[in-house]
């Protein structure tokens, strides 16, 4: 059944910027693209984020974050998420994030980072190529 | 099939998964929900293991219009139920997009402050093509939760459709949401959310129109013959969020009333029907699962069941007559509590 | 309008055998697009001509400047005399960083100071708060105390600079902390200049800094207004900002119309609630415009902003002083518009964005640098976009006369247009029972969010164009220097509220704070009590916790 594949995903608002044209947008993009959304609204901690993501067993997280305080933010994700035992759900990031901040992320185990002008086609085709549904379940 | 090892591995697994979900264990939970969601064989056999541990939740649907206020409803009664020490989970419902298969799952928003709290499990649900208000997975994702030990159990509805009021199906106290001014009252009356309905909450009762909706269902109540183990639905009033104190104190009273009318349910014929029925419905979708979908899934393997829509499309043949032909291959006669399982 | 009688038949006959001759011509060459639209969606036609602002009326509808309709500026000398305050938005790290920035744009010509402040500080939390981890000085200043706050202002003239706060939520807050230090170094209350944002249905509608709902945020602006009046005259205690309903994706026409809605809303609330007559407030109520990458879009936006508040003022709320019906703005070019890409572009960007809000009469500009799409602006940045103005003020040659678009038969017809439509959402959100009720219907948001989705799918779909994102990419990347904020920040920031703690009198912050709940759950105005906490040194998030007790918290209501 095609519904085993149907990819679940999170859109999450860390920290206490509220910029989230970026993230809503995304979310009604990924509706259309087939997509089951979950956003978190704004003003979220790292530990609200990963709990709910555990909850709602999504494949992925998609972390928005205009405010610089993506360093510390986006990292503490993906920890919390490893000390629960859900290191598969994979963890990206998007906002005003420059490109020296780039490796720290990717080191924390951030898989892919959008910036502003990443085309909403190019994000969707990102994700379904790397994120496998349907396996995890069994 | 599976090797003999691989299986004995699996059921292990399931073994384990089982008690894990007993133990409360939010990840292998949130995971199986997933799994029954995607309708996987092996979450059926979980959900076997757990069912004796069932039974023993408070289960409170939550039903109205979209933008009715449910979720923000859902959520004070969270913040209730955890002051007085109980365990909540929550399966909130939205609608699947007809067109693209996609939906946001929005609910959570207004609810996600509760997201840290160890006592509260909230998990999204889309409908995902069943046509009502209800996910088909709802009712065997309370049973999760149930099995998990959550004392409350709180599911909100998408708020539109025919089959919303199957909620009465799965819950024991029934909350209909009603706003002023958002036409209502006719809704109401239409999809036979009344005769479903154990508790009346007019939301956002500051607004005009208010008195005059509580007049409305309020007759609406008079004209009913009679009320099954004598609970006349209350209604109740909520106003202005934006007032902590009195909102508050208006949730409490809700809470209340939902406790009362549960109490009086306890052990009264009326949970007995209630249980009755659900029973039936249980026992229908289990049927669904082991005995149709297997034959569906069998006549689709061989381009059978093509065949089949053909001929009822070209009116060359009834759906009953083939439906006994099917019957009879599948189940010939003489079987009896054998079922003949596909090949 | 003015023309000879003949001059619309004349000019009908001439635009039929033109459109006669563009047939054939389109044949041959065909347009680049089916449609020719603004930035914000907007159709625009091939050609404008006299018959398009026909119905205008010279005296009643376009006028001279300094009179109303006030369409040409409320400035009767325009630029000559005086051009718009070079206002620069910088905040950034510590209160000694910041202050560091504020004197070097002074130096190079900064008129006026513009405070940004990073997120503990905007959503009302002290930096030791655990929602504000790795948040400290990221994105602006982080104040904590009236301590950081005497730090900020050190050694700049208050008494001659204004100031502007970016602060919401605890914008009594900030102005406390300002009036506070203000007076500690010998400058009264009623001499010091400047504004808070302090607009918080934008926020609700748009950017989401929020804290304690609608209804009570709207009372302690009034409040702020209030204190204003009686007490710190020259300052303007709200801000009423479209900026940020447009860079949440909204067109140009809302953010027109709610900006504008919003000034309602809280007029009404002052005249009900605190009953000042109109006339004592409204001539220190100022406004906050973007100015995107659509040119004429934004000067016809500026200029219809201008005439519809007159209208309003004088209409709706019968407006004496002429200085009530003021549209008095401050612009941002619009940040939304910059792109990651080819981040030097965003020069010729903004160049163009200000060269509007110039042409649109703004009051106050800021200029976007071009890095602020990757980090924080470094020194060399915000450097050349003050001279970006400085060119536009002194080389360009737009500042020699008023309003010099006026009467442009296209300008005239897009700025009346625009104004229509927004009178189109007035009438709605009046119709819903005013902005908040609006706002509680997430219908405001809904439209933006509409906009925004439509806006960016058709970038994808290269409908619409930015150059070097979805045309004209560059195969390699340009490398530009980014200010990067250290993380020491804000363990010294932390260390510096602990000193604070550890020497303030406990006991007369405990008791101000109880003085300023008492006030609150009274229904006072809270600026005297909020004066007299800062002044004990209780932080920001004490006394923000101390409305968050009382008003309730604001959480986001997620509609999609």
């Amino acid at each position: 059944m095609d519904e085993r594949e149907k990819i679940r995903i999170m859109v999450a608002k860390p920290g206490l910027d509220g910029h989230d044209r970026g993230a809503r947008i995304l979310s009604r993009y990924f509706r259309d693209a087939g997509f089951e959304v979950i956003y978190t609204g704004c003003h979220q901690t790292p530990e609200q984020i990963a709990s709910a993501a555990i909850q709602e067993d999504v494949d992925l997280v998609g972390l928005s974050c205009l405010s610089g305080a993506h360093r510390f933010l986006f990292a503490r994700v993906v920890e919390l998420l490893r000390e629960q035992g859900a290191d598969d759900i994979v963890v990206i990031g998007g906002g005003i994030i420059p490109e020296h901040d780039f490796p720290s992320l990717y080191q924390a185990g951030i898989k892919a980072i959008f910036t502003p002008g990443a085309s909403l086609e190019s994000i969707v085709a990102w994700i379904q190529e790397n994120v496998k549904t349907g396996s995890k379940n069994e | 099939m599976s090797k003999p090892a691989a299986k004995m591995s699996s059921e292990l697994d399931e073994r384990e998964r089982a008690a894990k979900i007993i133990a409360g264990d939010v990840r292998t939970a949130s995971r199986l929900i997933r799994a029954l969601e995607d309708r996987m064989p092996a979450a059926t056999t979980t959900l076997r293991r757990i069912f004796p541990h069932t039974g023993r939740a408070h289960i409170i649907g939550i039903t109205g219009s979209p933008g009715a206020g449910k979720s923000t409803i859902a959520d004070a009664l969270i913040e209730s139920y955890r002051k007085l020490g109980k365990t909540v989970g929550v399966l909130a419902v939205d609608p699947t997009s007809p067109f693209t298969g996609g939906a946001i799952l929005g609910d959570r928003i207004r609810m996600q402050r509760h997201a840290e709290d160890a006592g509260v499990f909230i998990r999204s649900l889309a409908t995902r093509g069943s046509l009502g208000g209800l996910s088909h997975a709802v009712g065997d994702a309370i049973h999760v939760l149930d099995a998990m030990g959550k004392d409350i159990i709180l599911i909100e509805t998408v708020g539109t459709g025919q089959q919303e009021v199957e909620i009465i199906n799965h819950a024991h106290t029934v909350i209909v949401i009603l706003v002023p001014g958002m036409g209502d009252d006719i809704q109401a009356m239409k999809a036979g959310i009344m005769e479903i309905a154990d508790i009346f909450v007019i939301n956002k009762a500051d607004r005009e129109g208010a008195k005059q909706l509580h007049g409305i269902v309020s007759a609406m109540l008079d004209l009913a013959r009679e009320f099954p183990g004598g609970w006349r639905p209350p209604i109740l009033e909520v106003e202005n969020f934006f007032e902590p104190t009195s909102f508050r104190e208006r949730i409490t009273i809700l809470q209340q009333s939902v406790d009362s009318h549960y109490q009086l349910m306890a052990g009264s014929e009326l949970m007995e029907s209630r249980l009755k029925r659900k029973s039936i419905l249980k026992l229908n979708d289990a049927l669904q699962a082991v005995l149709i979908e297997p034959v569906m899934r069998d006549l689709a393997r061989d381009g059978k069941l093509e065949a089949m829509i053909g001929l009822i499309m070209r009116k060359e043949a009834d759906p009953y007559s083939l439906a006994e032909e099917i019957a009879a291959r599948y189940f010939p006669a003489g079987t009896e509590s054998k079922i003949m399982a596909p090949q | 309008m003015y023309f000879s009688k003949e001059t619309p038949t004349v000019s009908s006959e001439l635009t039929e055998k033109w459109e006669r001759e563009l047939a054939g011509a389109i044949k041959d060459n065909p347009e680049q697009k089916t449609r020719f639209t603004t930035q914000s969606d907007f159709d625009i036609k091939r050609l404008y001509g006299p018959q398009d602002i026909e119905t205008l009326d010279f005296a009643r509808d376009i006028g001279v400047p300094g009179n109303f309709p006030y369409l040409r500026g409320h400035q009767i000398t325009g630029y000559r005399s005086k051009y718009w305050t070079f206002r620069m938005f910088s905040g950034l790290g510590s209160a000694r960083d910041t202050n560091q920035r504020w004197r070097l744009l002074l130096r190079e010509g900064n008129t006026g100071l513009s405070t940004a402040f990073d997120f503990p500080t905007l959503m009302g939390y002290d930096t030791d708060s655990p929602r504000a981890r790795g948040e400290c000085g990221k994105c602006g200043v982080a104040i904590d105390t009236l301590d950081d706050m005497m730090t900020l202002v050190a050694g700049i003239p208050i008494d001659q600079v204004t100031t502007s706060m970016t602060i919401n939520p605890p914008a009594t807050v900030l102005w406390a902390m300002y009036i506070a230090a203000a007076e500690a170094t010998g400058v009264p209350a009623w001499k010091i200049g400047g504004t808070i944002q302090n607009d918080m249905l934008k926020e609700f509608i748009a950017q989401k800094t929020f804290m304690c709902p609608p209804e009570p945020s709207v009372k302690l602006i009034s409040d702020t207004i209030e204190f204003g009046t009686k007490y710190v005259p020259r300052w303007n205690p709200i801000s009423i900002s479209g900026y940020h309903i447009r860079e949440a994706g909204s067109t140009a026409i809302q953010e027109l119309a709610f900006t504008l809605r919003d000034g309602i809303e809280y007029v009404e609330d002052v005249i009900r609630r605190k009953g000042l007559d109109v006339d004592e407030f409204a001539p220190r109520l100022s406004f906050f415009f973007n100015s995107h990458i659509d040119f004429f879009e934004e000067i016809c936006k500026m200029r219809a902003a201008r005439r519809m508040w007159a209208r309003i003022m004088r209409d709706r709320f019968k407006a004496k002083n002429p200085r009530s019906l003021w549209l008095r703005f401050h612009t941002q070019t619009a940040g939304c518009s910059l792109t990651a890409q080819q981040p030097l572009n965003n020069i010729t960007r903004t160049a163009i964005e200000a060269l509007a809000a110039v042409l649109g009469g703004t009051q106050s500009l800021h200029t976007n640098s071009f890095d602020e799409v990757l980090c924080l602006p470094s020194e060399e940045a915000a450097t050349i976009a003050l001279r970006t103005q400085q060119i536009i003020a002194e080389e360009s040659g737009v500042v020699n006369t008023i309003d010099p678009l006026a009467g442009s038969y296209f300008i005239e017809a897009l700025t009346c247009e625009m104004e229509a439509k927004a009178w189109e959402y007035i009438e709605k959100i009046d119709q819903m029972g005013g902005m908040i009720a609006a706002i509680k219907r997430g219908y405001p948001q809904m439209e933006i969010a509409d906009a925004a989705y439509n806006f960016q799918l058709q970038l994808d779909s290269r409908e619409k164009t930015q150059v070097g994102v979805n045309k004209y990419v560059a195969r390699e990347e340009q490398k530009v220097p980014l200010l990067q904020i250290d993380e020491q920040v804000e363990e010294e920031q932390i260390e510096r509220l602990n000193e604070v703690r550890r020497r303030r009198d406990w006991k007369a912050v405990k008791t101000s704070l109880q003085e300023l709940k008492d006030a609150c759950k009274r229904g006072d105005n809270v600026m005297p009590a909020c004066i007299a906490a800062v002044k004990n040194l209780a932080s920001i998030g004490e006394i923000c916790d101390v409305y968050r007790e009382v008003y309730g918290e604001y959480l986001d209501p997620g509609l999609f």
